[in-house]
């Protein structure tokens, strides 16, 4: 059978556990001739860019520099945290189709280390090492537990993936609240703040803002190179259909744990930021209010993209800093409660699906006169789209 | 069922058996009364348990939808309980009201909003998420952060003295009755009545159900609004036990989930099963090993996700 044969056999619409509920994807673009060296293939990268992604970086590094250090820090800072952790979810949800709830417990767990082993207003508890060994360590815990919880849970499929982390999550918010040996109870740990590095305050506004933009570039990037090279290919493949994939010799559960170790590793370092940013962590930073508005977060944005969890983010923030000023500031779980309903009833790919919807719109008015119309690229690739390199 | 499967299930019976029973009997030996009284406590809980979650894992049997919007029902159908025994000044009352009005909620969900999803699981999913939200809200804004509590007639308030344990709140065995009444129904209904088979056909085979003629739409809205109305039925028998307060919704959320999970998903009696387990779990921990009670649960969950992902009567599906 040809290659040919093969891509078409692969790209066979079957029921999948796809985001976009089983949506085929964009057809392959015609690809060319293959990159011959790492020079060809930088070029390639580089052909990627277009205007809009210099726009938006400079938007971002010049940001702060307009604006006053309230929307620097509350709003800049935490929708580019809430971002990092969201995106953990949406690259678990998204590209490996497995939604989990837990990805602000894996978040609370490397914040908990940190305010436990690092500097704390409660020096009964805390330890008091250094910064650095401390990220280092809550990263890595948030990592081990996120690989526990994804053990535990790839063990089920789909729609239990989603009650067993919820579950897990719950039992760490009511251990945190219920344990004052280690957790210290209902209140937490207080003055958990970042250190003062190179003569700069981390806690500041702007240098904070630069600290989560730079990680959350990181994460962005990062998220976006795995998900061309080949384990997030595969990892792509077992989303859309496990049983073909391990047929090809592939192991979905080795890709599926390995995609919660990679996404608590984003969660853990979402969680460092986090803590830093409210300088606080208690039960309630990891209770199921957080858990559920990591999942809007990024349902918000969109889920196939990982620019989506950002957006959702900035978007969430502002609801939570403004819609205040429309109703009463109580009521801001039910503002919230009513966008997740009408974004889950109306547009089940988020905003993107509202921006794709209407990119078509625009473009169908636009070139109705020519024939080809360009791929999408906010679309994931399909399997057959970018196979791992040397595979026939 | 094959000699290896019956051998290979009383393996881990025995496996965990024998340790917890050494354990109990030096709970025994060790203090009488506390230990039969804390299992007792966990059998009420377990009551409690499962009467919340035999609702939820009825809807997910059938509808395979996982209503995490389940916890609110019990919140909101404990609310209008209360309102209404206020103003009745009849706990009875109030407990029919409470049932009758998470049912309607539970109808008016599947009719309004489940029914143009279907097949759609996750999205389903998401939709309780954004309902449980917004119940959440609702029910604060009009009810507030108050601790609300029944006034249940006065023979069942007492206390009721039990050979070793001594004086025990009668209710709590009033309650732990209920649960198995309510159970003996739920089986009765299920493997008794016409409406009963055709939810268990549906389990089985949704599309075959559909295709001999059986107006599908309408067992799953008759199924919805059964498994919410128990979901409100125990707001009001629960709230009477313990109180009213906002957050208890996720707290039974929690023990749903946990308890149709240990107990397999979609099977009652697994939910029965689930239930005993978490609670005695839970009420053990809070005596002998306080503010480490959750992880027993979390353990149990483990344990059964690792050995048994579909639960212990679960089956694979």
């Amino acid at each position: 059978m040809s290659a040919a044969h093969w891509r078409k056999a692969m790209n066979f619409t079957a029921p999948s556990r796809n985001w976009s509920g089983g949506r085929a994807t964009a057809a392959p673009r015609p690809t060319t001739a293959a990159p011959a060296g790492p020079s060809a293939s930088v070029l390639q990268a580089w052909r990627h860019i277009g205007l809009r992604h210099v726009f938006v970086l400079a938007a971002v590094l010049v940001y702060p520099w307009v604006v006053p250090s309230f929307f620097t820090y509350q709003i800049g800072g935490q929708a580019l945290v809430l971002g990092l952790i969201a995106l953990s979810l949406t690259f678990l949800a998204g590209y490996g189709g497995m939604l989990s709830l837990a990805q602000m417990t894996v978040a609370g767990i490397a914040g908990y280390i940190v305010a436990i082993l690092g500097v704390s207003g409660t020096p009964e508890i805390s330890l008091g090492w250094p910064w650095w060994l401390v990220v280092v360590l809550a990263v890595m815990g948030g990592t081990l537990a996120a690989t526990f919880i994804g053990w535990l849970s790839v063990r089920t499929e789909g729609i239990y993936t989603i009650m067993i982390t919820l579950a897990i999550g719950m039992a760490f918010f009511y251990l945190a609240q219920q344990n004052y040996a280690i957790f210290n109870g209902f209140q937490g740990f207080q003055k958990v703040v970042p250190p003062v590095v190179l003569d700069v305050d981390w806690r500041s506004a702007v240098p904070f803002y630069y600290l989560a933009l730079f990680w959350s570039l990181v994460g962005y990037f990062f998220v976006k190179y795995l998900i061309r090279a080949p384990f997030g290919v595969a990892l792509q493949g077992v989303r859309d259909n496990a049983r073909r994939m391990s047929a090809l010799g592939y192991s979905p559960v080795a890709h599926r744990v390995a995609a919660y170790a990679v996404a608590g590793l984003i969660a853990s370092i979402g969680g460092v930021l986090l803590v830093w940013y409210n300088g606080l962590i208690t039960p309630g930073s990891v209770g199921t209010s957080w858990m559920i508005n990591i999942l809007i977060v990024a349902v918000l944005g969109g889920m196939r993209h990982p620019i989506g969890p950002f957006i959702g983010a900035v978007v969430f923030v502002l609801l939570q800093n403004f819609a205040i000023d429309l109703i009463d500031r109580e009521r801001f779980n039910l503002v919230i409660g009513l966008v997740f309903l009408v974004i889950v009833l109306f547009s089940p790919d988020g905003l993107l699906g509202w921006w794709d919807r209407l990119r078509d719109w625009t473009t169908r008015r636009l070139t109705q006169a020519r024939t080809t119309t360009r791929g999408n690229e906010w679309r994931s690739v399909s399997v057959s789209q970018a196979r791992p390199l040397g595979r026939p | 069922m094959n000699g290896i499967a019956f051998l290979r299930r009383w393996f881990w019976v025995w496996l965990f058996g024998l340790p917890l029973l050494a354990l109990a009997v030096w709970g025994i030996v060790d203090n009488e009364r506390l230990f039969f009284a804390t299992t007792l406590n966990g059998l009420t809980l377990a009551a409690l348990y499962f009467l919340v979650a035999s609702g939820f894992t009825l809807v997910f049997g059938l509808l395979r939808n996982v209503n995490l919007a389940h916890g609110s029902l019990y919140l909101l159908g404990a609310y209008v309980g209360w309102v209404v025994g206020e103003w009745s000044d009849s706990w009875l009352l109030a407990v029919a009201a409470g049932f009758l009005f998470a049912a309607l909620m539970g109808l008016l969900l599947q009719i309004g909003v489940f029914r143009y999803m279907h097949g759609e699981d996750l999205r389903q999913t998401m939709a309780t998420i954004a309902l449980s939200i917004i119940a959440a809200d609702v029910a604060l804004w009009i009810w507030g952060g108050q601790i609300y509590q029944f006034d249940p007639p006065r023979w069942i308030i007492g206390s009721t003295a039990l050979p070793i344990v001594g004086k025990f709140a009668t209710y709590r065995l009033v309650l732990l009755a209920m649960a198995i009444v309510i159970g003996l129904a739920l089986w009765w209904f299920l493997a008794r009545t016409r409406v009963g088979m055709m939810i268990r056909a549906g389990v089985d085979d949704r599309a075959m159900l559909s295709a001999s003629g059986v107006n599908v739409q309408m067992v799953f809205a008759i199924t919805f609004a059964i498994g919410a109305g128990l979901a409100g039925f125990a707001g009001v028998v629960g709230g009477t036990a313990l109180s009213i307060a906002p957050g208890e919704d996720t707290r039974y959320l929690l023990a749903s989930l946990v308890v149709v999970i240990v107990g397999g998903m979609g099977s009652v009696s697994g939910a029965a099963l689930g239930a005993v387990l978490v609670g005695l779990a839970e009420q053990f921990g809070l005596a002998y090993a306080p503010t480490y009670g959750v992880v027993f649960t979390f353990v149990i969950m483990a344990l059964v996700l690792a050995f048994r992902p579909h639960g212990i009567l679960g089956r694979r599906t």
